[in-house]
């Protein structure tokens, strides 16, 4: 079930160097929301920004999802201007939930940048479920990191001022190398290079992985047909990432 | 009681809101969020003999006001569309206007031909004007006896309602509209998506991976106003009126320009209940002013035509 319903911000802060995470109030979206979907957003009456903007829904907390932003745009500038009480459009939970089930004990989880954005949630399942958790978070630098509500993190950053120089994904593959995980399962999130390394790395490796991905997208419900992903085999050329993401077996596209 | 309705070759649409070819894909994906059996009717996604897989990404670009997008006539083709698509739509209580897409005469000729065998079609729209395409598309739309030529072939193999829907990037769309209604096609939409650009200045590259994409949303409004206001002086068949209408009071000004109906496009990308929110909102205009019909809205514009530089087009 999809809904589509004005909600009030209940909670509004800013996480690192102009990274916000925001709390909205609806019970109905928080109920029905699965890790790996998103909500697509509107908070202007006006034509500018025209569009909805679609966001990770990174976390649930009874009846609010909580989102997780960085300052990129005009449209991302005034989301971050609302304030506690003012009320947004929001049209979710979208998408396709990450595979949580099934057969791996541990799952890796390796973020890039906002990437982390839907990581908390999972994170919070797989706890319920019992499952071995590692994390890997790659920044910047250490003043955009983010890894808060996240379990067993390590760090990369572009310029080492925190954690491991260099890549989230050399990081892993140099964890992985030295301290191997029983059944691992990966779920990644990022830029797209890390995605296609990441990707290169899972498939060279044998891992079961999946990637959620971002979309340049309008009505985040397979109308505009504005977002689509390459597809590794199969008769159809794309896949949308609205509707048969975001997620998806990193077998199962080609990145560019 | 309010009359909302309107007749196109006797198919009577229960309103004059319908939603956009390629805004509402073939109507099913947004079930759970809108009543379809509030709109005028719902005019499908473009349909081409073949599946086609579109453009490559990038496909979509907000402007001011506005988005670009160039899909590139994505779609299932008309087999798939039949046997997947048409028995949900054959349910709804709105009417059904199949909108086709082909890249040649004969493509346009074969779907027509095979949607004619089915049952649950109240129309079709032609679309001879999508920006977005190598072949076909804008190809024939700015082509005048092309685009003629389209409308007597089609005419010649349907009884049912023919709209053919014209382009804007062309001199003067008027002499389309005249072509088209000489053809015996009964109403015109107008206007497809103004073709328009957007830069990455960092890349250095278009944002678009096809260059020039298709404009559409309130920044086209006036455009499209005073291309209806245009054809509306040139033709007697009717013309549904299209381009960034995102409230009642949008659709009131096309009607007042000369639309007999609108279409309501890139707002369904933004809250696909706008077409319900419109009819509603054109039904309470229609009240508050005690109007019998809101088909007295239609062209009833007072203006100064002596004043309008379009005489000099028509």
């Amino acid at each position: 079930m999809i809904f589509q319903r004005l909600v009030t911000v209940v909670g509004r802060e800013e996480v690192a160097e102009g990274i916000f995470a925001l709390s909205l109030e609806s019970a109905e979206v928080a109920n029905s929301a699965r890790p790996g979907q998103f909500i697509n957003v509107r908070f202007s009456e006006t034509a500018l920004p025209l569009l909805r903007r679609p966001f990770s829904i990174s976390r649930v907390d009874g009846s609010s999802i909580e989102l997780l932003f960085n300052v990129i745009g005009q449209g991302t500038r005034l989301l971050a201007s609302k304030r506690i009480g003012d009320r947004v459009d929001v049209l979710g939970p979208l998408g396709i939930p990450f595979g949580h089930q099934g057969g791996f004990d541990t799952a890796v989880i390796v973020a890039g940048g906002l990437g982390i954005a839907p990581f908390p949630f999972l994170t919070g399942l797989l706890k319920r479920e019992k499952k071995r958790i590692a994390t890997f978070v790659g920044a910047k630098t250490a003043r955009q990191l983010v890894t808060r509500r996240l379990d067993d993190v390590q760090v990369a950053t572009d310029d080492g001022s925190e954690g491991f120089r260099g890549t989230v994904v050399e990081l892993l593959e140099r964890n992985l190398s030295s301290n191997p995980v029983m059944r691992p399962k990966m779920f990644g999130c990022g830029p797209t290079p890390m995605l296609k390394a990441l990707s290169a790395f899972a498939q060279e490796a044998g891992i079961e992985c999946e990637l959620s991905l971002e979309g340049d997208m309008a009505c985040g419900v397979g109308l505009c047909q504005g977002c689509p992903v390459e597809r590794a085999n199969g008769r159809r050329k794309y896949a949308l990432v609205c509707v048969e993401g975001p997620t998806f077996n990193c077998k199962e596209i080609v990145l560019r | 009681m309010i009359k909302e309705s309107f007749s196109i070759r006797g198919v009577e649409f229960k309103n004059r809101v319908l939603v956009a070819s390629g805004t509402f894909g073939y109507g099913d994906e947004v079930k759970d969020l809108v009543d379809v059996s509030k709109l005028g009717g719902i005019c499908t996604k473009s349909l081409s003999w073949k599946p086609r897989d579109g453009n490559p990404p990038r496909r979509i670009v907000e402007t001011p006001s506005g988005m670009l997008n160039s899909i590139g006539l994505a779609n299932i083709g008309v087999h798939n569309f039949i046997d997947e698509k048409l028995p949900y739509l054959r349910q709804v209580d709105t009417k059904v206007i199949v909108n086709i897409a082909a890249s040649s005469l004969q493509e346009y000729c074969d779907v027509l031909r095979l949607l004619e065998e089915q049952e649950g079609i109240d129309g079709y729209e032609i679309n001879v004007s999508c920006p977005n395409v190598k072949e076909g598309g804008l190809n024939f739309g700015t082509d005048c006896s092309m685009t003629r030529r389209i409308s007597e072939q089609l005419r010649a193999l349907t009884e049912k309602p023919l709209i053919i829907k014209l382009t804007p990037n062309v001199t003067h769309i008027s002499e389309f509209a005249r072509a088209v209604e000489e053809a015996g096609a009964d109403a015109v939409s107008v206007i497809n998506t103004v073709i328009g650009m957007a830069v990455d200045i960092h890349k250095k590259k278009p944002k678009l991976s096809t260059v020039t994409g298709g404009l559409s949303g309130p920044a086209i409004k006036p455009i499209a106003l005073a291309k209806v206001y245009e054809v509306a002086q040139a033709v007697k068949i009717p013309i549904l009126g299209i381009g960034g209408i995102m409230t009642a009071e949008d659709a009131i000004e096309f009607l007042l320009v000369g639309a007999t109906a609108v279409q309501v496009g890139t707002a369904n990308f933004i809250n696909p209940g706008t077409g319900v929110d419109v009819a509603e909102g054109l039904r309470r205009f229609a009240e508050q002013h005690q109007l019998a019909d809101v088909a007295q809205l239609v062209g009833a514009m007072e203006s100064n035509v002596e004043f309008s530089i379009l005489q000099s087009w028509l």
